[in-house]
């Protein structure tokens, strides 16, 4: 197949600038490179590929939205088109990226104290230390207000019991941001690996998201000093904060995914040969198909680029993201889904890399907030009224 | 060592590319472009030089506005600064032309080495490199393979054919045309980028450089090379089939 050249059925690159397409255009040679030779085996062995780990750090991917300590302090358009690239690659290895920079080093460098940006950040932009973000326990997903993992502050120090669930690089991450209530409310942590009584366990048997890793952590009277704590961090609005932040790359992220099914299946089925030896992209159902889905990544492209110009002009709000997150992520679905569909037999086996997109992408819709969820913001921010319950 | 590295923007490989209404040159509406792709291995020899040696590279394009997005990657990828001559339709001239304007914006760098690709995807006339070189009264070697800086001057490996090279060592100023897929190309960081924008890109005209750019020769016509495979299928039993194509091997293709 050749290259990937991304889908621009309205000139959509009449909108990004030099630099803009420069950044992609280096992130997509590195994915054409590095990632889409290996993501496949990647995904079937459950492999995670932390051998790209280094490069992804040399190239700048680690925190690429952030300023100082080593980041590149690239736009929020530039970023997103970053995610893109990545995700067409593989929404795994978009998902590392994406935790690394708006769930562990935006915390840090928002929150965080001088001392822990200067200790955290420039080795996470450089791959050299991994992180993960742990929000989400057993019993609270959609509901992180209910979380019963605690910190209890025994003079200068803090002890932490609890349980985090579904936690992005969780085994292999040296440090974990971790959410944890406190008497004065939710409260953010620096927890490093190896600390004594915090532990990791993969969640295995995962039929999505194989070539990244997905973990449990546990706290056992896991004692850290009050310097590991987040100064800045203040309720869980704190938490909430750094999730925007990472569903931001998350509505651009899933074009990716849903341009590379779009295109598997536009090449597919100009060559796929079916009654009167006519190539099936001649049947008008097979037409509509391929008119639904450049129409909607299209769709989806104009509210990515609209979010993250309003983000740098520091606009953008998080009903906004929802509404990227929400309706990107359900089109990237659909697209992967009618895609498998146009592909027939061919489109469940791993030639191709709709199937994988396809796994991948029920978990996005979930993760970072639900589908549902972003409905209800979205319902909330139209009406006034809050409707979680 | 000072590094002069002449870079061209062509239509970037994979367009899809259509010829516009003139019947003259592509149709640029929707055409993407790229460093061409020689001279992208050239900046990259004259970036791994500088690694090991020192000094500075100096990229040098002329071209039109757009052509700024290529020098702007180059300037991402390492080189220092940049020259560049802003010319409007530079494929309507020779490449003598282009070879004079490149040669009075390099003259006063005083480069010790000046690097180009051999040829360019898009015209391909494989001559701007050696035309500048004679412009400029300097030695230089073509279709080059590697590039050792050795004492006061350079040791090169020129590619010649079936599968020969000549090894030539060369003093320095010099100008070398460059093969393609010599070294491994480096990637634009992100934090390359981020600097390149701080970086001084200079414009010059071809007033400035006093050349008038002309054409003694002219571009008729281009179009799509025609197909001119053609499949035929033998019909009948195998005898039949194996006969026909003696027949055809003898009389048609000239072979037997």
């Amino acid at each position: 197949m050749p290259s990937f050249r991304g889908v621009d059925y309205l000139h959509i690159d009449s909108l990004l600038n030099d630099d803009e397409k420069l950044v992609r255009q280096t992130t997509r040679q590195f994915v054409e490179d590095r990632v889409v030779p290996v993501i496949k085996d990647c995904y079937n062995q459950g492999r995670f590929p932390a051998e790209l780990i280094p490069e992804m750090g040399e190239m700048g991917f680690f925190g690429a939205n952030l300023d100082g300590y080593g980041c590149a302090g690239m736009s929020n358009v530039e970023y997103g088109l970053i995610m893109q690239e990545l995700e067409r690659g593989d929404s795994g290895l978009r998902s590392l990226v994406s935790v690394q920079g708006a769930l562990v080093m935006y915390p840090i460098l928002t929150y965080g104290s001088e001392e822990q940006r200067k200790r955290y950040l420039p080795k996470l932009a450089k791959g050299e230390m991994i992180g993960c973000f742990g929000l989400t326990e057993p019993g609270y997903g959609s509901n992180p207000a209910g979380m019963t993992t605690t910190a209890t502050r025994d003079g200068d120090s803090w002890v932490l019991n609890g349980e985090k669930t579904w936690i992005t690089n969780g085994t292999v991450a040296d440090v974990a941001v971790v959410w944890a209530r406190t008497p004065e409310g939710v409260r953010g942590f620096l927890v490093e690996k190896g600390t004594p009584g915090y532990k990791t366990s993969d969640i295995h048997g995962k039929l999505s998201m194989r070539a990244s890793v997905t973990s449990s952590l546990s706290f056992s009277d896991c004692r850290i000093s009050e310097c590991h704590r987040l100064p800045e961090a203040q309720g869980l609005k704190s938490a909430l904060g750094c999730l925007s932040q990472a569903r931001f790359g998350i509505g651009w992220g899933v074009l990716g995914a849903a341009m590379d099914c779009f295109e598997t299946a536009r090449q597919y089925t100009m060559v796929r040969k079916q009654f009167d030896d006519r190539p099936i992209a001649s049947h008008q159902l097979v037409q509509e198909k391929l008119a639904w889905m450049v129409t909607e990544i299209t769709k989806g492209q104009l509210l990515a680029i609209q979010c993250g110009r309003l983000k740098d002009a520091r606009k953008l709000d998080f009903a906004h993201i929802s509404m990227l997150k929400r309706n990107n992520v359900a089109m990237a679905l659909e697209c992967a889904r009618l895609s498998r569909d146009l592909l027939g037999g061919n489109g469940i086996i791993d030639d191709y890399p709709i199937m994988r997109h396809m796994c991948n992408l029920e978990t996005v819709k979930t993760y970072e907030g639900t589908d549902h969820i972003h409905t209800l913001v979205i319902g909330e921010r139209v009406t006034g009224i809050p409707a979680y319950k | 060592m000072k590094i002069l590295v002449a870079l061209k923007q062509v239509p970037a490989r994979d367009s899809l590319l259509r010829i516009d209404a003139s019947g003259r040159w592509l149709d640029e509406s929707d055409l993407s472009f790229e460093i061409n792709e020689p001279d992208a291995y050239a900046l990259e020899a004259a970036l791994q030089l500088k690694e090991q040696h020192g000094g500075e590279v100096v990229v040098l394009s002329a071209g039109p506005e757009r052509a700024v997005s290529a020098i702007r990657e180059a300037l991402a990828k390492g080189a220092d600064r940049a020259i560049h001559v802003e010319q409007e339709n530079l494929g309507e001239f020779d490449t003598l032309s282009l070879a004079k304007l490149l040669a009075a914006a390099a003259s006063s760098e005083k480069a010790d080495l000046i690097l180009t690709g051999l040829q360019s995807d898009d015209l391909g006339s494989g001559q701007t490199g050696v035309i500048m070189a004679e412009l400029l009264g300097l030695p230089h070697a073509t279709i080059i393979m590697a590039v050792e800086a050795s004492g006061q001057g350079v040791r090169v490996k020129r590619e010649l054919e079936a599968g020969w090279f000549q090894h030539v060592s060369m003093p320095l100023p010099a100008v070398l045309t460059i093969q393609s897929g010599i070294n491994k190309l480096r990637y634009a960081t992100l934090m390359g980028i981020k600097k390149a924008k701080t970086k001084e890109v200079r414009k010059l005209t071809a007033a400035e450089l006093g050349v008038q750019p002309e054409s003694s020769v002219s571009l008729l016509r281009i179009y799509q090379p025609k197909r001119v495979k053609q499949t035929q299928m033998l019909a009948g039993a195998p005898a039949e089939q194996a006969a026909q194509l003696v027949e055809k091997l003898k009389f048609e293709a000239r072979v037997i």
